[in-house]
């Protein structure tokens, strides 16, 4: 029953996604390829700092942390490029995001402060990480790598579309399938069973937040693919991605939900701002929005929640 | 022999435990300690290293200190307040910041009395939001003002561009408040004084203070005798708005130029001073007065790293690790959360 539900959701949400780019398709009838390579495009760096923060959601947790993992991530690349080729700097580039993620991790299991007061306290000092290691946006970016997110090698499937779900499988798919992955989903929804059931709660957290981790190193890949230079300020990415989490089907506290519902969720708040962009609102103005959107979301996600804890 | 060992440890763990609830109980002794061993190593240690002498404590220097931790010690009001019922109010910084901005774009427009009482009016909508988010909705208190902030944002690019042309004024005795000097000590205090006797008798002799705590310690038992914890969550954070209002447009009479992220970095600072005050993040304890000698260690702090040329990124870093080494301490040492 519970599976079914599950997955209705995400169908659900596909349905409202196609939906939406239906009546974007209304709105600017030229909308075609190339609307969506930019749409995917955009999606990317949102993307990826989802599917982080979704993993440690499910965990049990929170990573406010996050954008600022996805800035040192984005500068240090930046740095690397410009003395070395583009493969061993983005495989440093993830070991650090992973040791990051790690780090949180650690201190949290270790000084047993929780998650939240944890990830905002290492919120400022990856922030600050990141202005030591680059004082103003710089660095460079391999061209090849840049071109890797643009075109379309299938019709129709743009190709940053393929990065974000063949780096995510990568990363999630064998995480699930094995140990790891029970573990993740049984420390998430009930702790102290997980534990006495012989699961290592320490271990499987800190594990958790290694994956967060690396998942936003590639945000922060992407983040300098996309613009060509390292940014030490980070991102909007933290709330955006607590809002998609919650949209995509995952419970804030933990055990329920998959990183598929999620994804989606980020596409259904990118193509509201294309609809919005599309309709000739003022950027401005497509901000709020935007955020009344978020917050909406994870209102309802809070009432569902307090619900779901009284029944 | 090994009896007395343990009976020794025993003692010795009472006397930890003993420490922990003495530093629980008064947070402000040890602190004060501290602030006065800052102070002493600033001109001993860390004046002499840079200029090769050592330096003087003047009147000059007090007030400076004090004027810049004022703003910083009204921010961190509003942390301690919703700290109090486990909650954190992220906005606080761009509500400042938009209150310094409206204050002064309005002013030429409509006035200074009609200006200040939109500026402090926008503190209001913003507490009433986050106040209906985390009272009303259940929302996690750091997400919804989060949020709010996000959207406060956007709200001010927007108005700015309606507001590009009229020109900025910022009223006299802001201005007054905010650079003035009666007596060696900053104009600031004039309003700082009054709102701080404010808080504390809020906190202390008041029933709002007494639900602010009860619904920290336990919000289960806080319902269950009768509190109807939206009212309280509704008016809480449309006071911290009110508060983070009036920070900024003392904070606009001081700096004297409006700009869109005016307050803004007062925000971590402002945590960090609750924190370092002795407010627990998790509801419960909390004493404004702790964080205004927290405010003043920051300052210290802060003037320590500015004379040491510390770059700005390592500055954020250090806040954010005292943020978590405090509250690792406290639960270190308390055993409690």
């Amino acid at each position: 029953m519970n599976v079914v539900r599950k997955n209705a959701w995400v169908m659900g949400l596909v349905g409202l996604l196609a939906v939406l780019l239906i009546v974007t398709k209304l709105i600017q009838p030229s909308f075609g390829a190339t609307g969506l390579e930019s749409l995917a495009r955009a999606a990317l760096p949102f993307a990826f700092a989802t599917a982080g923060m979704a993993i440690v959601v499910i965990v049990g947790g929170i990573d406010l942390s996050i954008a600022s993992i996805m800035a040192v991530c984005g500068v240090t690349a930046a740095v690397l490029m410009q003395s070395m080729g583009a493969v061993p700097a983005v495989a440093i580039t993830l070991a650090l995001g992973g040791l990051m993620g790690a780090i949180n991790g650690g201190l949290i299991v270790v000084t047993k402060v929780p998650d939240i007061v944890v990830t905002l306290a290492m919120l400022f000092v990856w922030e600050g990480v990141a202005l030591l290691i680059l004082e103003s946006p710089g660095g460079s970016v391999a061209p090849g790598l840049r071109s890797l997110i643009n075109g379309s090698l299938i019709p129709f499937v743009p190709n940053a579309l393929l990065v974000i779900l063949i780096a995510i499988a990568l990363v999630w798919v064998p995480v699930k399938r094995s140990k790891l992955g029970l573990s993740i989903y049984a420390v998430g929804s009930d702790e102290l069973a997980a534990f006495r059931s012989g699961v290592s709660v320490g271990w499987t957290k800190v594990a958790a937040y290694a994956l967060a981790g690396v998942l936003a190193a590639m945000g922060g890949l992407s983040l300098i693919m996309l613009t060509g230079i390292g940014e030490p300020v980070p991102g909007p990415y933290l709330l955006a991605s607590v809002a998609a989490v919650v949209l995509g089907g995952v419970m804030l506290g933990g055990g329920r939900g998959g990183l598929l519902g999620p994804i989606v969720a980020v596409f259904i708040l990118r193509i509201i701002r294309t609809i919005l962009t599309l309709a000739n609102v003022d950027p401005n103005v497509t901000t709020i929005v935007e955020g009344v959107v978020m917050v909406a979301v994870v209102m309802l996600g809070a009432v569902l929640t307090y619900r779901g804890r009284r029944t | 022999m090994s009896d007395m060992r343990i009976h020794a440890e025993a003692e010795q763990e009472r006397g930890l435990v003993r420490f922990g609830r003495f530093l629980r109980d008064n947070p402000v002794i040890p602190l004060i300690f501290f602030l006065i061993l800052l102070v002493i190593s600033h001109f001993y240690i860390v004046m002499p290293l840079r200029t090769g002498r050592t330096g003087a404590l003047s009147a000059f220097w007090v007030n400076n200190l004090i004027k810049f931790a004022i703003p910083l010690a009204m921010l961190a009001a509003c942390q301690v307040l919703t700290m109090l019922t486990a909650g954190i109010d992220l906005s606080a910084g761009i509500v400042a910041t938009i209150a310094a901005f409206v204050c002064a774009t309005l002013a030429p427009l409509i006035g200074v009395p009609g200006a200040v009482a939109i500026a402090i009016g926008c503190g209001v909508v913003v507490g009433l939001v986050n106040g209906f988010g985390v009272g009303v909705v259940r929302v996690h208190p750091l997400i919804m003002t989060l949020g709010t902030g996000l959207i406060a944002t956007g709200c001010l690019q927007v108005y700015q561009r309606f507001v590009i042309s009229t020109g900025t004024l910022v009223p006299e005795f802001l201005v007054w408040l905010g650079t003035g000097r009666t007596i060696g000590l900053p104009n600031g205090l004039f309003l700082f004084l009054p709102f701080a006797l404010f808080i504390l008798w809020l906190m202390r002799f008041t029933g709002f203070g007494r639900l602010l705590f009860a619904l920290g310690s336990n919000e289960h038992a806080a319902k269950l005798s009768g509190v109807k914890s939206w009212q309280v969550f509704l008016a809480l954070y449309a006071l911290s708005g009110v508060i983070a209002a009036l920070a900024g447009l003392l904070y606009l009479g001081m700096i004297r130029t409006p700009s869109l992220q005016l307050a803004n970095p007062l925000l971590l600072p402002s945590v960090a001073a609750a924190v370092i005050g002795g407010t627990s993040i998790f509801g419960g304890r909390g004493s404004f007065a702790g964080a205004i000698v927290g405010a003043l260690i920051l300052r210290v702090i802060d003037t320590m790293l500015t004379l040491l040329q510390m770059p700005e990124g390592a500055r954020i870093a250090l806040f954010g690790l005292i943020i978590l080494l405090v509250t690792a301490l406290y639960v270190r040492i308390t055993g409690s959360r």
